[in-house]
C-alpha cells in the first residue's frame, strides 16, 4: 500500500515536471539566459510556500503519518562540498538540459536518447563514491 | 488549440511542487530527485568497490518507486495532456537557431538537433548527453542534492549549505550556457 502511495507521488510529480516545461531544455536553456520570468517563477513560489509550511510543520510540530518525525535534518555544515558540488551540477544541467527529475520524466515522455544521460548519472554517482575520500568537503 | 495542450504557468506548477514536497514530508520521506542514483548504484552491487555504497539500500527502494511514477507522469503528460512543443522568448530561440543551428525551439519539447535519435550517428551529441549526465551525477552526488533536495527542501527549510549549492548551480550553469556552449556548439 506505501508503494501505490510513492508511486503516486512520482506521477503527479511527473506530470507536473512535463507539464510546467521545467522538463525542457530549453525552458533550462532560456533561464540560464535571463530569458523569461517563467522558471524562476517556479521556484521563487515553491520556495515561498516550502517556507511557510515547513515554518507552520516546526512551530506546530506536525508529525508524519506513519509516526516519527518530520524528515528536517539539517544539512552538515561545509561549503567546498557545496560549492564545487553545486558548480560541477549545474555544468551537467545546463550541458544536459535535465536535473535528476526530469531525466525519469522524459523516460516515459518517448526521448530514448535520455538514458545516455541517466547512464551518465550513475557512472558519475558511482565515480563519486570511489574518489569520496580524496575530495575535499 | 485545446486548453489541456497549454503549459501549466508558473503560479500553478510552483505550488503544485510545493504541494509534492509536502505530500512526501507527510508520507515521512523527503524531496529530493537524485538519493534514487546512490540507491540504484547500490542495488546493482556498487558496495563492493566502495563504502559510500554500503547502506541498507532496501530501505530507500521507496525513492525507486517515486522514479518509476515520475517515468509514468511523463508518459501520461506527454502522449495525453501536451502538444509536446515548448515557445520561449524569440529572441532567446533566434539565437539558438543563428549561433548553434538549433531551430526546434517553438516545434519540439527537447531540441531535436540533440536529442533525436537519428541524431545519435554523431558522436559528439553522445558525449554532450554522456559527460552532462556524469557531471549530474558527481555534483548531486557530491553537493547532496540536486535541484529538488537543495533548491526546493534545502531552502524551504532555510538551509544555509543548500544556498551555497544553488548558488554553485548557478556559477556551474551560466559557465556552461555562456562560455563553453560557443566552444562545443
Amino acid at each position: 500500500m506505501r508503494y501505490i502511495t510513492y508511486l503516486a507521488i512520482g506521477i503527479f510529480f511527473g506530470i507536473v515536471m512535463f507539464k510546467s516545461e521545467a522538463a525542457s531544455w530549453f525552458r533550462i536553456y532560456e533561464m540560464f539566459h535571463f530569458g523569461s520570468f517563467h522558471m524562476y517563477g517556479i521556484m521563487g513560489s515553491a520556495l515561498v510556500l516550502g517556507i511557510l509550511g515547513i515554518q507552520i510543520i516546526k512551530r506546530k510540530k506536525i508529525k508524519p503519518f506513519p509516526g516519527g518525525e518530520m524528515s528536517l535534518q539539517p544539512k552538515e555544515n561545509g561549503v567546498a562540498r557545496y560549492l564545487l558540488g553545486g558548480i560541477i551540477f549545474g555544468l551537467g544541467w545546463a550541458l544536459a538540459g535535465a536535473c535528476p527529475g526530469p531525466m525519469y520524466v522524459l523516460v516515459g515522455a518517448g526521448y530514448p536518447s535520455i538514458l545516455i544521460v541517466i547512464f551518465g548519472a550513475l557512472t558519475g554517482t558511482f565515480l563519486y563514491g570511489l574518489v569520496k575520500k580524496f575530495l575535499p568537503h | 488549440m485545446n486548453s489541456i495542450y497549454e503549459p501549466w504557468p508558473w503560479y500553478v506548477s510552483g505550488p503544485l511542487i510545493a504541494f509534492v514536497m509536502f505530500l512526501l514530508l507527510f508520507v515521512g520521506k523527503q524531496f529530493g530527485m537524485s538519493s534514487n542514483l546512490r540507491t540504484a548504484c547500490a542495488a546493482m552491487g556498487a558496495g563492493k568497490a566502495a563504502d559510500f555504497f554500503k547502506f541498507d539500500w532496501k530501505a530507500e527502494r521507496w525513492n525507486l518507486m517515486v522514479v518509476l511514477g515520475a517515468v509514468i507522469g511523463g508518459f501520461i503528460a506527454s502522449n495525453y495532456m501536451s502538444d509536446n512543443t515548448v515557445e520561449i522568448n524569440p529572441e532567446i530561440s533566434q539565437q539558438l537557431a543563428q549561433d548553434y543551428h538549433i531551430e526546434s525551439a517553438g516545434k519540439a519539447y527537447l531540441p531535436s538537433e540533440i536529442f533525436a535519435t537519428e541524431n545519435l550517428n554523431q558522436p559528439s551529441n553522445i558525449l554532450i548527453l554522456l559527460i552532462g549526465g556524469l557531471l549530474v551525477g558527481f555534483g548531486a552526488r557530491y553537493a547532496g542534492g540536486c535541484t529538488s533536495g537543495h533548491a526546493i527542501s534545502g531552502l524551504s527549510n532555510l538551509q544555509l549549505p543548500s544556498l551555497i549549492a544553488v548558488i554553485g548551480f548557478f556559477i556551474g550553469g551560466l559557465v556552461m550556457v555562456h562560455f563553453i556552449y560557443p566552444l562545443i556548439f
